[in-house]
């Protein structure tokens, strides 16, 4: 190592963080575990409040963005569909470009955007998001995928910023203890919050939703 | 060569290489790569026409972008900083006439890519390579850059900002042209990675030669009708796991 070895030369200056624009949401979670229904939920409660769009990662169609498109919870021109050439977690984690593409070009098509989600393609416990992409991640994991989830653990459900646990009135039906769940999660997250939703009973998602607009008073704050 | 060059080829760069498929996600639904031997044969057509353009193209914005500084030669071991250019001497600041030249350069790209798909995926993929390399090589010849500009125009404005050679921007523009659709290729096929990884390895001197041609006089034309349809029917499908 040469003697003016200097690490500053190695490092940016903190530009990593973001002056301005919309608080950038991750929503990620197995497969089928109700992402898209989330963000659904999310855009028709807080859509009247919120400048706000979507990203979708479908790994193999554009069925998330269609999905919301029919639905109408958001005109077409807010609503832009990534591909992920095989590989959802590197579109989210390792290699954002085509993220960060859709993300900026919704900022620019909306000057006063406020918050936009970007719902990864369905994929396994161990995929998260980068902080490059997104402010603040949420983990959705599904009661009928078993009560034993939170205790196996992975980045998304031990280190998001929210972990929510959908599809309670499914329990009865599959046999997962939700109290089990409840425990495993606080043990495995410690601090980090957790909420046992089931959006069939509460399609406003309405304690997620308080969860956003939370985050959303935290940046603006931050931000000065 | 310096270790940048390194960096610049690898697929692990953050530059959105990753969700394109250089052509071949739609040349397999049609039939035309199936195993190996039809991906090596894909892949040495894609090198010497595609590959060829795209080498010539990056070498010329090189050459352009570094002010005469090695127009072919290896830049003298000086002073390095380790995150800076490692040429010593800074690049030149974006002049009017870089700017202009990288524009000529950017129209010779879009006039030898008739496929309008074609030309979309290489300014997608331009942009993610102007994103990751201003933060990687900071240089104000970054700065005489369109927004979007070809993938083989910031390829070149790249290789000049890390100090590189324009045949080393020439070989990365070849490497690049032929790795990016093999991964893909493995991926879609459930293909051997470590036979993939051989057929990549032989191409070494296809690759190399295609460098060295970049360096003529005059950039390349090859042109490759079947790339072209195959871009154009697969940008329309729905149903795709790659951007092209
Ligand atoms: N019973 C029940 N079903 C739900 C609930 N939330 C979502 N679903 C259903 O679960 C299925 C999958 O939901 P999506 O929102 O598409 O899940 P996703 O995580 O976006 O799925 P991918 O994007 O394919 O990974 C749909 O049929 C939803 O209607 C819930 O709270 N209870
Ligand atoms: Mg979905």
């Amino acid at each position: 190592m040469p003697p003016d070895h200097n690490l500053a030369d190695y490092v940016d200056a903190p530009t990593a963080h973001r002056h301005g624009g919309p608080l950038r949401v991750g929503l990620g979670g197995p497969v089928g575990s109700g992402k898209t229904a989330l963000a659904a939920a999310l855009c028709r409660t807080l859509g009247a409040e919120y400048d706000l769009a979507v990203v979708t990662n479908d790994i193999y169609t554009t069925e998330d963005a269609d999905f919301l498109r029919r639905n109408a919870v958001l005109p077409d021109d807010r609503i832009e569909a990534v591909q992920t050439g095989c590989c959802p977690h590197t579109a989210i984690r390792d290699d954002i470009t085509a993220n960060l593409d859709a993300v900026e070009l919704l900022e620019a098509r909306h000057p006063g955007l406020e918050l936009v989600f970007v719902e990864s393609g369905g994929d396994n416990l161990t995929a998260s998001f980068s902080y490059g992409l997104v402010d603040v991640q949420v983990f959705v994991v599904d009661v009928a995928g078993g009560d034993k989830v939170p205790r196996k653990g992975g980045p998304g459900v031990t280190a998001s910023d929210l972990l929510v646990v959908n599809k309670t009135d499914l329990a009865p039906l599959v046999g997962a203890d939700l109290d089990v769940m409840r425990r495993d999660s606080a043990t495995v997250r410690g601090d980090r919050p957790t909420l046992l939703i089931s959006l069939r009973e509460d399609p406003a998602a309405t304690e997620v939703a308080a969860w956003v607009r939370e985050q959303v008073r935290v940046r603006r704050l931050q931000q000065g | 060569m310096t270790a940048a060059l390194l960096t610049l080829a690898d697929s692990r760069l953050p530059a959105g290489g990753h969700t394109h498929s250089g052509g071949v996600e739609q040349a397999i639904a049609a039939g035309h790569v199936h195993d190996p031997a039809s991906l090596a044969a894909f892949l040495l057509r894609r090198l010497t026409t595609a590959g060829a353009v795209t080498a010539g193209l990056a070498a010329a914005a090189t050459t352009r972008s570094s002010s005469g500084r090695h127009r072919g030669h290896v830049p003298s071991p000086g002073a390095r900083s380790p995150a800076g250019s490692s040429s010593g001497e800074p690049p030149a600041p974006a002049s009017s006439e870089l700017v202009a030249a990288l524009r000529h350069l950017d129209g010779e790209a879009d006039a030898r890519t008739p496929s309008p798909a074609l030309r979309a995926a290489s300014r997608q993929q331009g942009r993610g390579l102007v994103r990751v390399g201003r933060r990687a090589w900071p240089s104000p010849v970054w700065d005489a850059l369109p927004a979007a500009p070809h993938h083989p125009v910031a390829l070149g404005v790249a290789a000049a900002a890390g100090g590189l050679t324009p045949r080393d921007a020439a070989a990365a523009a070849a490497y690049l042209s032929v790795s990016g659709p093999a991964t893909a290729a493995q991926r879609l096929l459930a293909l051997d990675p470590l036979t993939v990884a051989a057929v990549t390895a032989r191409l070494a001197p296809a690759i190399d030669a295609v460098a060295d041609d970049a360096l003529r006089d005059g950039l390349p034309a090859d042109t490759d009708p079947l790339l072209d349809l195959l871009a154009e029917v697969h940008a329309t499908r729905g149903d795709r796991f790659f951007a092209s």
